[in-house]
């Protein structure tokens, strides 16, 4: 503070300081404790608030623990988040070695470039072009007859929302990881692999701990995108498939009820900060790195 | 050796289904704008039409969503990149322990379901008798998209050398024209890369604008709301527009690429 004084004068760092403090006071912090506030409060009708009904009490989280339904709905999502979550780790790991190792560092550019088309167009967008190709007149289907296979009836169950979840949120777990990996130095992989390791060793003992930071930071994107996600499960979804986001959407919109609202929604966040410790624990990183 | 041949085709065949996996979508969705059929698909093909885009052209609530939504993306803009600057250089002159304290609650926003952030920004302003609307879309944006902003300009100031503001001070410059002629040029490039990708990110923000929005519209609730409503290919001539303007923006920036290579090339030779 005084080396800001120092540096650019005391109204700069006036200016400095305030710009960050309704950034962090503002728009961050305090709306998140209104919005734990709110989630102890009943709902009410304004000429009731301050009287003897408005006092703090669990009711509305009790409303959660004893409906058995949204206990379901919960720990599905958390468990298709789960899912998703390590489908694209799967999927991106061999891409990004790929991307950081082998390829030649002229192309690789190039075929980012081309991955990344899909991030521009927004994502409702991309679950609606799964919309299409999942249908089951759709072109999918059409294309598994044509090669003399029966149609799939795709948009069942969690299959639509999981392929919709993956191909929004892919990207964000291949980016980190390219980034970990291309700051490993080559010679690393080399001695390994002189030094006798099989490919498998090679990457459990030298790539993958390096990389664990960019790990760390494309799960932790892709859980809370996933379980956050409202586009893909709503239009994605089939009648046995439902998110923890629309029930969130059923008391803000349907019920008015924005209390019980702000206690689902900050069961949804209590959900993604213990899942950003967890994997904070396991893969042994710090905040600084995942945030990269 | 054999295997390893294997490994090198597997790997490239690979490459080629996850690129495919990304872009045939695209296709399927841009295609289908040009289906002459009411339910978007590619498949029958009922023959050529640009009937859609007409529909889309004249479709007056289209045009409000996309206006409201470059005004919601040039305030957010306007509002993340000064505060993203500011919490930058402050952060980079804390210390080890409040360092990391203001770190992780800069951070944590963009580690936040969107969903959250709107439920949370629009009972904040309620308790102040502010209605909701697009103001308050624009408040909760700013809370993520201004970390972004910081985080491009924090990675900045790494490289940036404090010796020269200290010599500029030494030789009786004032502190505004430290920062305007010494510390913000250096940070120019992060700052336009913070305001590029902060417009972008609040044109094609949902969650947050969902929650905020009042009765207004957005480009993406508006395409939201069409999808529950009633599908037609509108949307999809409104897709294979962005993203006809997406691949012209990349064909321009890979050719401008190739060429400052060649360029450097024939330098070094």
């Amino acid at each position: 503070m005084s080396e800001l004084i120092r540096r650019y004068g005391t109204s700069l760092t006036w200016i400095i300081i305030a710009f960050t403090a309704f950034w962090l006071l503002v728009l961050v912090l305090i709306p998140n404790f209104v919005l734990f506030e709110f989630s102890f409060k009943p709902y009410l009708p304004v000429d009731q608030l301050g009287g003897p009904k408005d006092f703090y009490s669990l009711n509305n989280y009790w409303t959660f623990f004893t409906s058995p339904i949204h206990i379901r709905i919960f720990f599905q999502t958390v468990l298709y988040s789960s899912a998703v979550t390590i489908l694209c780790l799967l999927l991106s790991y061999p891409l990004a070695y790929f991307l950081a190792k082998v390829v030649d560092a002229k192309t690789a550019p190039s075929i980012f470039l081309l991955l990344i088309i899909p991030l521009w167009v927004s994502e409702i967008l991309r679950s609606f072009a799964w919309f299409i190709i999942l249908a089951y007149n759709g072109p999918l289907n059409a294309l598994l007859q044509g090669i003399g296979l029966e149609p799939v009836r795709w948009i069942t169950g969690f299959n639509a929302v999981i392929i919709g979840l993956i191909y929004s949120y892919l990207l964000f777990m291949l980016l980190p990881i390219y980034n970990a990996i291309s700051s490993l130095d080559t010679n690393q992989i080399e001695a390994s692999e002189d030094l006798g390791a099989s490919l498998w060793r090679t990457h459990w003992r030298v790539v993958i701990p390096h990389s664990k930071p960019g790990i760390a930071s494309g799960c932790v994107m892709v859980f809370m995108l996933c379980a956050g996600s409202v586009i893909v499960p709503s239009t994605l979804a089939s009648p046995s498939s439902r998110w923890f986001t629309e029930i969130i959407q059923q008391w803000m919109f349907e019920g008015l009820d924005w209390n019980t609202g702000a206690a689902y929604a900050f069961l949804l966040l209590a959900l993604c900060i213990i899942f950003v410790s967890l994997v904070m624990r396991v893969l042994n990183v710090r905040l600084v790195d995942i945030a990269k | 050796m054999n295997s390893h041949r294997f490994g090198h085709y597997a790997i490239r065949a690979y490459v080629v289904l996850f690129i495919a996996f990304m872009l045939l979508p695209l296709v399927v969705m841009g295609g289908a704008a040009f289906n002459n059929t009411r339910f978007p698909s590619i498949f029958p093909w009922f023959g050529f039409t640009t009937h859609w885009f007409e529909e889309l052209w004249a479709d007056g609530r289209m045009w409000g969503a996309a206006r409201n939504t470059v005004f919601v993306a040039i305030a957010v803009v306007a509002l993340s990149v000064p505060i993203g600057t500011a919490g930058a250089i402050l952060l980079n002159s804390l210390q080890a322990r409040s360092r990391s304290i203001i770190y992780g609650i800069m951070v944590a926003p963009i580690l936040t379901p969107g969903a959250v952030i709107g439920i949370s920004t629009l009972l904040f302003w309620y308790k102040f008798n502010v209605p909701a609307g697009l103001h308050l879309s624009v408040l909760g944006q700013v809370s993520y998209i201004a970390a972004y902003v910081m985080l491009l300009v924090l990675a900045r100031l790494q490289s940036f050398d404090a010796g020269l503001e200290e010599a500029a001070l030494d030789l009786g410059a004032s502190h505004a024209q430290v920062v305007r002629r010494i510390l913000l040029p250096h940070l120019y490039p992060a700052i336009f890369a913070g305001a590029l990708i902060g417009f972008f990110q609040s044109a094609e923000n949902f969650n947050v604008t969902l929650f905020t929005r009042g009765n207004s519209d957005t480009l993406t609730v508006y395409v939201g709301s069409k999808i529950r409503s009633g599908i037609t290919p509108t949307i999809n001539a409104l897709a294979f527009l962005l993203i006809a303007a997406t691949v012209m923006g990349v064909i321009i920036y890979e050719i401008r690429r190739r060429r400052a290579d060649a360029l450097t090339k024939a330098a070094e030779d």
